[in-house]
């Protein structure tokens, strides 16, 4: 039980040095979530798995409105003009296997963009919750 | 055989066990065998002793292996742990269908060094997740499990009080991952708690002099995880105390788990496991590997 309590402290006494910086400024601004999102998309082109999913779709528009969503998301000052998640993954039948793929490619992005690990936790905790809007629509 | 031919075949056979389980879960590692890999890496926890997902000592509601809804994963362990007068080895595999339903087989191994003597125990594991996903959903994931167990040697136990040589654990588990919680670094929790009568889970026997029945006994792990391929941690497992002969107390200990990709993980762990059959502090180090295979 000593043990128990001792890790908690330790945890306790480091969720203590949080830093509280913007997520967004992280993540290099929107000038950074521009990159990442071209990451993001560039792997997603080279995913066999996940690839066929984008075929329907105009990669440039896709890229504009998943920065601004992203921003958006991380609080950054932007406003996501695309429509809401349901209606947008309506119909693709996303799989819960391709979803979490997806979520690694997009921990790839932000790793080629040296975004630091802990920073990029704090990104999917905020897109975490977007998960059910998005697979088997 | 002496005493010392017997216990020197015993290890033989022990390093023979784990150099075949450290060679199939390196060859699993190296080869290009599709693993079931929709989960991020290291989310699903390692192989608990017994042979179901989770911690070392303690059942996390995680199933086995990174099986998405739409997956099935099988994988392989080999647990050693070496205690001041006891030597442990467990090994298995484990089944997750649709991450829906967990079963695992194991056998266990434990060589009480005092009295050269060898208890084995196979242990035949259900788990189905009721609910929820650690990691992604807002409610931690809830899982029922049930664990058969049945000794092969009898004598021992019921010499010391036990009235039966097999019995069936029942537990309850909630887990959740805090992504990002602590400084940025996700942070899970895992608790269960436990239906038995088992006494030092089930190698000296079901129920006992002192107490022949079931109780309830609580289970909990923590653990942070540094990036995506360390995760350290702690686990406390309370035990019953039904046999008069000996005092049985609780296990308890912290671990450091490597995940250097989704087909193999290794874990090392300072365990405190107590007074065991009046053999007093056994402390010791726990190794364990697992290795996917789909």
């Amino acid at each position: 039980m000593k043990l128990v309590l001792l890790c908690l402290m330790i945890m306790c006494s480091l969720a203590g040095c949080i830093s509280h910086s913007s997520l967004y400024d992280e993540l290099g601004g929107k000038d950074g979530i521009d990159r990442i999102s071209a990451r993001f998309i560039s792997g997603i082109g080279q995913d066999e798995e996940i690839r066929p999913y984008f075929e329907q779709t105009n990669l440039d528009r896709f890229y504009r409105l998943f920065s601004l969503h992203l921003c958006q998301v991380v609080e950054g000052p932007c406003q996501y003009t695309g429509d809401e998640m349901v209606p947008t993954h309506v119909g693709m039948g996303i799989t819960e296997k391709h979803f979490n793929r997806t979520v690694d490619l997009l921990i790839d992005a932000m790793e080629s963009e040296g975004i630091p690990h802990p920073v990029q936790n704090r990104v999917l905790a905020k897109l975490a919750p977007l998960r059910d809007e998005v697979i088997y629509q | 055989m002496s005493p010392d031919t017997r216990h020197s075949a015993q290890s033989l056979r022990k390093m023979s066990i784990q150099l075949c389980a450290g060679f199939l879960i390196l060859m699993l590692a190296c080869s290009g065998v599709f693993a079931g890999d929709g989960k991020l890496i290291g989310t699903p926890g390692v192989t608990q002793f017994e042979g179901g997902g989770g911690g070392g000592l303690v059942p996390w509601a995680m199933l086995v292996g990174y099986a998405a809804r739409d997956e099935v994963a099988v994988q392989v362990f080999a647990t050693d742990l070496a205690l001041d007068d006891f030597d442990m080895v467990a090994y298995g595999v484990g089944f997750n269908f649709k991450d829906r339903i967990e079963v695992t087989v194991a056998r266990q191994e434990l060589d009480v060094n005092p009295l050269a003597l060898t208890l084995r125990q196979n242990v035949l594991g259900v788990k189905v997740r009721l609910l929820g996903d650690a990691v992604y959903s807002k409610w931690p994931q809830l899982s029922l499990g049930a664990q058969h167990k049945r000794l092969l040697d009898r004598e021992m136990p019921l010499a010391v009080g036990a009235n039966s040589t097999s019995g069936t654990d029942i537990y309850l588990a909630a887990s959740k991952v805090h992504l990002g919680a602590v400084a940025g670094y996700n942070l899970l929790w895992s608790v269960a708690l436990r239906s038995t009568n088992a006494n030092q889970t089930g190698f000296l026997g079901f129920g006992g002099d002192k107490r022949g029945g079931r109780s309830i006994q609580f289970e909990g792990s923590v653990a942070v995880l540094l990036g995506r391929h360390f995760a350290v941690g702690a686990e406390y497992r309370r035990k019953p105390d039904n046999l008069s002969f000996a005092k049985e107390e609780s296990w308890k200990d912290v671990f450091i788990a490597w995940i250097p990709n989704k087909r193999v993980n290794f874990t090392a762990a300072f365990v405190d496991a107590g007074d065991i059959a009046g053999q007093m502090d056994q402390d010791g180090v726990y190794i364990s590997m697992t290795g996917y295979l789909r």
